[in-house]
């Protein structure tokens, strides 16, 4: 090969290059969450303590050989507590998260495709969830169910709900207006039928990144609502749970404030980059 | 322009009305007699009946409901069962605290993020760019009540600089007062300032590879032209967007942070309200904030026609 020839090749693979190199956002990502999924699936085999087992004998301890994050103020193991924890995180995300995806794109699917009046009252409707983000709802939901883990997912999931919606309702906007979807209809297949085999394929990527980006918010929604005491209950090792308990504890030992509040930021930033990562591949204009 | 005013103005009400039967409604599912729940089960049947007819829980649904609107609309909010006192009164004693914590935080958020986020979509492609970018991802993923424990730990219990709890008046003496905010402020505010960089750059990104720009650089105009003449008012519709979005996130945020900071705000009054089963004061608040929410949405809908002339309504 020619230097020319070389070097028009390399230019030619050069953008290839650069948008693998890019793709760092999504292993990055991925990265981190397979941590936290692998530690919360650990959890349910082994912890190296017993997450509520107290020890007045090492209270508030840093790092030792024998608890490898330090202890809180009953001697409980912050590492054993950290494990458990990423269960709940992950349960509380991946069910709200899951709600807000399901409801949202019904309703967004089905506002886009009927449109006229339907469109105008499923929207309208949404619009006015958006005046109750998650914490707002947790405080309205505690109010009438007492606080708790279901409380606190479902607000979380209904909170969520508008943004599915929007997505998925542009998405569909965009696509029911394409040949295949007329093709479609002049061989007679029912609006349902079109919606679910040939319009909602379309709107998966957006709606795909968009969960992810959720997920992030999620977890900070659940840690918040868990700290505030209207989360998971307090019997229940919780990365929120665990911030509230330290905070009375503070001028004594940091630990039980660092490694939950690092386990939170690890995992919402793995699940941003996770999502930048999704949308940097599924769409490649958004770079 | 008038003509959409007085349109989005009316969708607003419709809905902050929309929101009310939300908040209604929700209180209208306690399981069982709400008298019974708040009194307890030891509680006599005449506590309850005589709290049934406070909450005025005798007269039927809808009609409680026009009624509490109506009263919304004039301000009256009715009386709350733990303090024995107006909730209009109790909410607005208790903004003296989260109005300041959520202004100051947006006013950081926007102090830090606007020349970052321009600065690093001008320096784009430079090694600021993904250094910045990273550093707002980063700082979009630390939950402000951590950073706030953590603020508390170095700036009170170490250094003993500013108090870790508690809340001064302003009127009792400024500086003081300044103090017990500051940290609140700034763990909101810092939060939001990552969140608001990248969304300030995306916006900047935007509307730099626009052709008016290119024309405009193309024409000779200097950097500090293009980007001050041309690209930020060209972006102000969005960075509006983004402040009104701000607003709201740290009037809400500011929930979690007065329970950081034990300040006497609409956050820790709406958890006693909870805890008490206080449902007239807890009905008045989350509607006060849900309508600042719609309220903050209709603002920068307004403001698109006065900052981008090109923005038509009909």
């Amino acid at each position: 090969m020619t230097d020319a020839a070389h070097t028009a090749a390399k230019r030619a693979v050069a953008p290839v290059r650069y948008a693998r190199g890019r793709r760092y956002n999504l292993w990055l990502g991925a990265f981190l969450i397979g941590t936290v999924v692998t530690g919360a699936l650990v959890s349910f085999a082994w912890t190296p303590h017993e997450p509520n087992a107290l020890n007045f004998a090492a209270q508030l301890t840093g790092p030792t050989s024998a608890n490898w994050l330090g202890t809180d103020h009953f001697g409980r193991d912050l590492f054993s507590r950290l494990l458990v924890g990423a269960r709940g995180t992950l349960y509380v995300g991946f069910l709200a998260v899951g709600i807000a995806l399901g409801a949202g794109t019904l309703l967004g699917a089905v506002a886009g495709f009927v449109g006229r009046l339907v469109d105008e009252v499923i929207m309208r409707l949404v619009d006015v969830l958006y005046a109750f983000p998650a914490i707002l709802m947790a405080l309205l939901l505690a109010a009438v169910y007492r606080p708790g883990t279901l409380t606190a997912m479902t607000a979380i999931g209904v909170a969520t709900v508008p943004i599915f919606a929007r997505i998925a309702r542009s998405s569909v906007l965009s696509i029911k207006e394409r040949d295949y979807v007329e093709a479609g209809r002049a061989l007679g297949l029912g609006d349902a039928r079109i919606l679910w085999r040939h319009v909602l394929p379309g709107a998966v990527g957006p709606l795909v990144v968009q969960a992810s980006l959720s997920l992030a918010v999620a977890v900070l929604a659940e840690a918040a609502l868990s700290f505030l005491g209207l989360g998971t209950p307090p019997d229940v090792p919780s990365w929120g749970n665990m911030l509230r308990e330290a905070q009375g504890f503070l001028a004594m030992s940091p630990y039980p404030a660092f490694v939950p509040g690092l386990a939170i930021v690890w995992t919402v930033l793995g699940w941003s980059l996770l999502g930048d990562g999704l949308r940097d591949l599924l769409d490649p204009r958004s770079r | 322009m008038l003509a959409f005013l007085v349109r989005r103005f009316l969708s607003a009400i419709l809905s902050v009305v929309l929101a009310s039967v939300v908040v209604f409604g929700a209180l209208l599912a306690v399981p069982g007699d709400p008298a019974a729940v708040i009194l307890g089960m030891n509680a006599s049947p005449e506590a309850r009946q005589a709290l049934s007819r406070q909450l005025g829980l005798d007269v039927p649904a809808p009609e409680r409901y026009v009624r509490w609107l109506a009263g919304a609309f004039r301000g009256d909010l009715g009386e709350s069962l733990n303090y024995q006192r107006p909730v209009s009164g109790l909410i607005a004693d208790r903004l003296r605290v989260s109005v300041p914590l959520a202004l100051g935080a947006a006013l950081i958020a926007c102090l830090i993020a606007f020349p970052i986020g321009i600065f690093a979509a001008l320096r784009r492609g430079s090694f600021w760019d993904p250094l910045l970018t990273s550093l707002s991802q980063l700082g979009a993923a630390i939950p402000s009540f951590w950073l706030g424990l953590i603020f508390i730990l170095y700036f009170a219990v170490e250094l003993r600089w500013l108090p870790a709890s508690g809340f001064v008046p302003f009127a009792e003496d400024p500086v003081r007062w300044a103090r017990s905010l500051l940290l609140p402020v700034l763990a909101l505010g810092l939060g939001q300032a990552a969140v608001m960089t990248r969304m300030t750059r995306a916006a900047m990104l935007d509307v730099l590879s626009q052709d008016f720009v290119r024309t405009a650089r193309s024409k000779g105009l200097p950097q500090r032209g293009v980007v001050l003449k041309h690209a930020l008012r060209n972006a102000m519709v969005t960075i509006v967007t983004i402040l009104g979005l701000s607003l709201s996130n740290v009037f809400i945020g500011s929930i979690v942070i007065e329970q950081v900071f034990a300040l006497p705000g609409l956050g820790r009054l709406a958890l006693t309200a909870i805890g008490t089963r206080d449902f007239p004061l807890l009905q008045g608040e989350i509607l006060l904030y849900a309508a600042t929410i719609v309220g903050l949405g209709f603002l920068v809908d307004a403001s698109y026609g006065l900052l981008d002339p090109r923005i038509r309504y009909d």
